[in-house]
């Protein structure tokens, strides 16, 4: 289980290839990317603080919550932070199961958690100024589904 | 003595992030911070700001030690 905070872009499809590697007993390997949304111009960039070794320290024991779940034989979790572009990958998800479903449940459950709770501080910045943004109340039905 | 962080909108509000603050609990340093900056006292206490303690969220009161991490934390946005 590998939970990695970094201020860099990262390549998704490569992360998959590295994740993918080694598994004989793996059946089912479930990816999620999600991607810094323009929002017609209103976002000309993104913004997240994290707390290292805290916010880490959090998705860890929630990504360990969803290896016991869902019995998943690994889990990696990649999140930016600091100034995100428009296009760029925000957040990199990939659990390996024995069978899909596991998988894909997984996957749901860990972004549903992603988006709603995990410690993060976010701002988005358009063409009149910046401001800090609260989870909506989509993002948290989403994560009430798995209570 | 601790080393205080703030994030979000509570370091905006301050024009801070990381200052070292002399206080030997948590109600001291939070009555240090308000008489420095009366509205970001009232920020702290205000609803949703957690404290983490040396990483660990503490609910009441706590002991700092000169190498003590105080973070106040505003409502978490999620990523």
């Amino acid at each position: 289980m590998t939970v990695t905070l970094t201020d860099q872009p990262f390549e998704p499809g490569a992360l998959v290839t590295a994740f993918c590697l080694g598994r004989e007993e793996t059946g089912a390997v479930a990816t999620f990317v999600g991607l810094a949304r323009a929002e017609k111009g209103q976002a000309v960039a993104l913004e997240l603080e994290a707390y290292p070794g805290f916010t880490d320290a959090a998705i860890g024991e929630i990504a360990q919550v969803a290896v016991e779940r869902f019995r998943l034989h690994d889990v990696h979790v990649v999140h930016r932070v600091g100034r995100i572009a428009p296009g760029e990958a925000i957040v990199f998800v990939a659990t390996a199961a024995g069978h899909r479903r596991e998988a894909f449940e997984a996957c749901d459950f860990l972004m549903d958690y992603l988006k709603s709770r995990a410690p993060f501080w976010k701002k988005e910045h358009g063409p009149d100024g910046a401001r800090w943004i609260e989870p909506t109340d989509r993002d948290r039905t989403d994560a009430e589904r798995w209570d | 003595m601790a080393r205080v962080l703030l994030f979000g909108r509570l370091a905006d509000q301050a024009g801070w992030r990381d200052r070292v603050v002399d206080a030997l609990d948590l109600s001291s340093l939070r009555g240090a911070l308000a008489a420095a900056d009366p509205s970001l006292g009232e920020a702290l206490a205000g609803p949703g700001v957690q404290v983490a303690v040396d990483k660990a969220i503490v609910r009441g009161e706590a002991v700092l030690s000169p190498f003590t991490e105080v973070a106040f934390l505003p409502p978490m946005s999620g990523g």
